[in-house]
């Protein structure tokens, strides 16, 4: 195995379609007008000198090394500011050239200290690479004048330009004595990560990089990122882990295992241990770019907490024994088929895991349909994109977003919709902001100011600071403005929509009652904002609208992602770049393990289970009858294991017991189990009502794919050994053979072959696809061999757009005297859901507790000061927090993140759910907050069942 | 919440869904919904409830549960 090299072509890539020609070297080069000479030239495989040059940002021509000779022009012009033209002929290697570089190289290294052989760049570092590649032979000028190399001056005299390592940074470090002023990590910072905390201080010889104003990296705007460290071309930025281990031998592409935007990754190696990751150019998701999590977030794989041994226990209240693989698999399958000859079949089930692979999910939901023989199986994504799927499958005819995440480059408006992409997406978020920055206009619909609404160099044309659970509301009145202004795209309904519907859902959303005025009193919208922003939103060009959790986890989360298609066909927004509806998916393989047929009442590819025609497909394959009736979903589970009627569950990577709403009512189902299944990386809260603990494996330990928010289908590799022996879809097989299932699958390419055969969204995808294409895009299958990157192109999946009636329906769950305020939840960028494997990071430096947001004017009535702990009580429970004061939120209105176990934000959150998916309703609870002297009762009881549930028999002690 | 009321809160959460096409469009597409969604056991209850008199049901809700089929029965030793 080798590294994977990538080639730097010093310049980005034109995007001009006309073509120009010319000579570099003699030698004939057609590139986009617009490209630099630098990369024409590396078109053709000629690397000229560069230092300050590289093709993730634009040329900025400082450092004077690209110096190229044109015939019939005067002087040396920098060859990545300056443009291929027809006909120019270009010369790179001059005797003037050559003398000029040298001369350039020489000051640089009378700058720089001289410790090659102990830099953690040896061997990667592109001030020694030019060195070499200018023949720089010998310096003239010694170190005894100024230098920013030396502490102090050989008399001892303090050395004012000389500063030290600045090594906040949990994850990478900053020397400047190394740094020589390029400038690539400030603008990789502003172009590529959109945060702008890096400038250069100071002027001339005392110019160096300054985090911030002037602060230490971890103080400053910096989101650690990675970006700066990756652009760095000396040692100035380093990862702290390559300062520890050294340089990779060699690297594997894979994929992110945190969130939906599904980042493509080297792993870069030595032997089994990671160096470092660095985020793939080629990687169609990302293009280069990373956030904190996927960079440098997966110490948790090593992390001493990881459980690496099977366990069991006879009760709860037990500690945990260790045991064989054998033994654990056999108490599941003689636990099971005792419940289910005593309590029925359907007793039991099993719930798939949004952070395993295509492969491994479709094992479990096969287990359970094949082995177990019923439909009792879902996923986390009920409680989040579940509404997602019915929505669009009603409006449009197909369970998933219409766009690539490049569709954004060719957007004019952006409507964003209940999601916080700087934290949740910050990847897509950075593309988001370079399309902004360049002009496209935004429209932000949220209960809070999300950084999106300002942040340096955007501003948001509108924010519309909606009351919590009145999404509905708003979309339709957008819909009556749209409507009753004359803002059709009468041409796109005519031809690609249900005209009765239209015409029906026209008059509809047409009624006063649906007009902004109407429902200012009860959204808190301002109508002419409103206003101006749906009109914004029907002509403002290309308009694409991107959406979160803060859609779909409300109880009326289906209705309002119909509103959102209503939106976009009415408009005409569908079906090219730069428009389009974009789910943004929370858990990196959360729309996979949707496609693979993890909900109760589908097959693979959203089929349903009472349809015999597919039914018949599956039995054929899989060789056993199948159950035509539709199973339990995730809170129904828990609803028939309070009444007695299930008994058994086999739960693969996720923590229900954390993640879901209403703790006390999840916590009673798991107690009134017999038989709670949990195979995970770590005693996560759920096991602590589990029987029998099968450990997982991680992304770094095995094969698969993860298919991210925009379809897109990626490959996951292998680069260590299981450390707990075992891949997660091998512990399926195994279980698989206790319920007498003759599997034999030796890779899970295997698995994709019969996913592809299984379901026609999939039918031409398999791993030599995916490896020969980078990626794949469903729907791929005859009518698309090569993927779908852009949906509903010329006709919608289900043939015509069908509008829908939105009728706002205000939740149960209102605000009374008791419950004055609403509370609504979400996420932060260095912490990943519910925190299991980022709270085993350094990332907890930037979010060690979860706290209360609150209006200053909430506060005050209150009495409560910033860092007061404080009382939340909503009608399912209580909880304290810490408070934050921030006019972020509205009066009104409360905010808090859900990352650590002793929040217990789910405690008050309540078991209402959304109409048509029971997705919980997390973003609207109504609550009363009043000061508190620390913990409550129940989180102080919990944390110590927690603690002691966590216990684990000394080994001696086990038989 | 008895289970029960759970089911009935449910109904008439779907009920309200559709309500706005109108009784004779609502009521299909409600038992439609019911049907694709619910397991049979919550099936059984929310008929048992609705054989018990209804109570609390919305109106739409309970038409349209007047046309859903009986589920299947569990028994105990199917496995
Ligand atoms: S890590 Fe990212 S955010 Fe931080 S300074 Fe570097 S580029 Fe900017
Ligand atoms: S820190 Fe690195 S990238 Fe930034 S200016 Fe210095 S050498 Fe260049
Ligand atoms: S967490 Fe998401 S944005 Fe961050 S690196 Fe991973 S996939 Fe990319
Ligand atoms: S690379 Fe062109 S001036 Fe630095």
């Amino acid at each position: 195995m080798t590294l994977v090299n990538e080639i730097d072509y010093g310049t980005p890539a034109s995007k001009s379609e006309k073509m120009v020609t010319l000579t570099i070297d003699g030698v004939e080069v057609t590139v986009p007008e617009g490209t630099s000479i630098m990369r024409a030239a590396m078109e053709l495989g000629t690397q000229i000198p560069k230092l300050c040059a590289t093709d993730s940002i634009e040329a900025f021509g400082s450092c004077r090394l690209c110096l190229v000779e044109i015939e019939g022009r005067p002087g040396t012009p920098a060859s990545c500011t300056t443009p291929a033209m027809n006909g120019l002929v270009v010369h790179t290697q001059t005797s003037r050239l050559k003398q000029l570089r040298r001369g350039v190289m020489e000051l640089y290294i009378s700058d720089h200290p001289l410790d090659c052989l102990t830099c953690a760049a040896n061997g990667d570092c592109e001030l020694q690479d030019m060195a070499g590649a200018v023949g720089l032979r010998d310096v003239r000028y010694g170190y005894d004048g100024a230098n920013h190399v030396f502490a102090k001056a050989k008399d001892g005299a303090a050395n004012d330009a000389w500063m030290p390592k600045d090594e906040s940074n949990p994850y990478f470090t900053y020397d400047p004595s190394k740094c020589i002023v390029c400038n690539r990590c400030v603008r990789a910072c502003e172009e590529v990560q959109g945060t702008f905390a890096l400038t250069i201080a100071g002027r001339g010889f005392e110019s160096r990089v300054a985090a911030g104003m002037s602060e230490n990296f971890l103080d400053s705007e910096c989101v650690s990122c990675g970006a700066c460290v990756q652009a760095c071309p000396t040692a100035t930025l380093s990862e702290k882990s390559l300062i520890d281990i050294g340089q990779p031998e060699h690297s594997v592409v894979t994929t992110c295992a945190y969130c939906g935007v599904g980042c493509s990754f080297k792993a870069e190696m030595r032997g089994e241990e990671v160096v470092r990751m660095v985020p793939y150019k080629d990687g169609k998701a990302n293009r280069g770019h990373s956030c904190v999590k996927g960079r440098f977030a997966w110490g948790y794989t090593t992390h001493k907490e990881r459980i690496l041994k099977p366990m069991v226990r006879d009760k709860i209240t037990d500690p945990w024994r260790e045991t064989t693989w054998e033994e654990a698999i056999d108490r599941v399958v003689s636990e099971f088929k005792r419940i289910q000859f005593q309590y029925g079949r359907d007793a039991v089930g099993g719930i798939t895991s949004s952070r395993c692979t295509n492969e491994e999910t479709f094992l479990v939901q096969k287990l359970i349909r094949a082995g177990f023989g019923v439909n009792n199986v879902d996923t986390c994504a009920r409680v989040c994109h579940s509404p997602t799927g019915y929505g669009l499958r009603t409006a449009f005819g197909t369970s998933a977003g219409t766009q690539d995440f490049d569709s954004v480059e060719d957007s004019d408006v952006m409507l964003v919709i209940g999601a916080n992409p700087t934290d949740a997406h910050p990847v897509f978020a950075s593309r988001m902001k370079k399309r902004l920055r360049a002009g496209a206009k935004l429209i932000v619909v949220d209960p809070r100011r999300i950084d999106l609404v300002r942040s340096v160099h955007i501003e948001a044309a509108h924010h519309l600071p909606l009351l919590p659970g009145t999404n509905v509301a708003v979309l339709t009145a957008m819909a009556h403005v749209i409507v009753t202004e004359g803002l059709v795209n009468e041409k796109f309904v005519r031809e690609r929509c249900e005209m009765d519907d239209f015409q029906e859902w026209a008059a509809f959303v047409a009624e006063e009652r649906h007009s902004p005025e109407a429902v200012a009193k009860f959204t808190g919208v301002d109508p002419a904002e409103l206003r101006a922003a749906a009109r914004l939103y029907a002509t403002g060009g290309n308009a694409a609208i991107y959406y979160g959790l803060g859609v779909t986890e409300h109880s009326q989360g289906s209705t309002t992602v119909m509103a959102i298609a209503n939106l976009a066909m009415v408009t005409g927004n569908l079906g090219r770049r730069g428009v389009g509806v974009n789910p943004l998916r929370g858990q990196n393989n959360v729309q996979g393990s949707c496609d693979m047929g993890s909900f109760p009442h589908e097959f693979s590819g959203y089929r349903h289970v009472s349809d015999d025609g597919v039914r018949a497909t599956f039995e054929a394959m899989w060789g056993t009858k199948l159950n035509p009736e539709p199973g339990l979903r995730i809170p129904n589970m828990l609803d028939a294991a309070v009444e007695g009627t299930f008994r058994g569950l086999y739960i693969q990577g996720e923590d229900i017991l954390q993640s879901d709403p209403d703790t006390t009512h999840v916590s009673a189902g798991l107690a009134a189990m017999e038989c709670v299944v949990v195979q995970d990386l770590f005693l996560n809260e759920t096991a602590n009502y589990a029987h029998v603990f099968l450990p997982g494996s991680t992304f770094l330990e095995k094969d698969g794919t993860f298919t991210n928010a925009e379809r897109r289908i990626q490959l996951v590799r292998r680069v260590m050994t299981p450390r707990n022996g075992y891949a997660d879809w091998e512990i399926t097989q195994l279980l698989a053979h206790g319920f007498g299932l003759d599997w034999n699958y030796t890779h899970p390419s295997q698995v994709m072959d019969e996913i592809a055969a299984l379901t026609p969204t999939f039918k031409n995808v398999s791993f030599k696809k995916i490896e020969e294409m980078g990626s794949v895009q469903w729907p791929c299958n005859d009518a698309n061999p090569e993927g779908s990157p852009i949906m509903h192109a010329t006709t919608f999946a289900r043939g015509k757009g069908k509008f829908m009636l939105t009728e706002y329906v205000p939740t149960d769950e209102r605000t009374g005297p008791r419950f004055p305020l609403l509370l609504t939840t979400g996420r932060i960028l260095s912490q990943y859901n519910v925190g299991a494997q980022t709270r085993r990071t350094e990332n907890v430096m930037w979010h060690d507790e979860d706290r209360l947001e609150i209006h200053p004017h909430d506060a005050e009535q209150r009495g409560i000061k910033e860092g007061d702990w404080v009382r939340i009580q909503s009608r399912a429970g209580e909880t304290a927090l810490r408070a934050l004061i921030t006019d972020r939120v509205a009066p009104g209105v409360v905010y808090t993140t859900f990352h650590h176990p002793l929040t217990q934000a789910n405690v008050i959150t309540t078991d209402f759910s959304d109409w048509a998916t029971n997705c919980p309703e997390y973003k609207v609870t109504a609550v009363q907050v009043g000061l508190s002297n620390g913990p409550t009762q129940y989180q102080e009881d919990y944390d110590a069942f927690a603690r002691a549930s966590r216990r684990i028999a000394a080994a001696e002690a086990a038989e | 919440m008895q289970q029960h009321e759970k089911l009935v809160m449910m109904a008439n959460q779907i009920a309200k869904a559709f309500a706005a096409q109108g009784e004779a469009r609502a009521v299909p597409q409600i038992a439609k919904h019911i049907q694709d969604f619910w397991d049979p056991r919550m099936r059984r209850g929310i008929l048992e409830h609705l054989a018990n008199g209804g109570a609390g049901l919305d109106p739409l809700a309970l038409a349209a549960l007047r046309q859903l089929h009986p589920a299947p029965q569990a028994g105990a030793h199917q496995a």
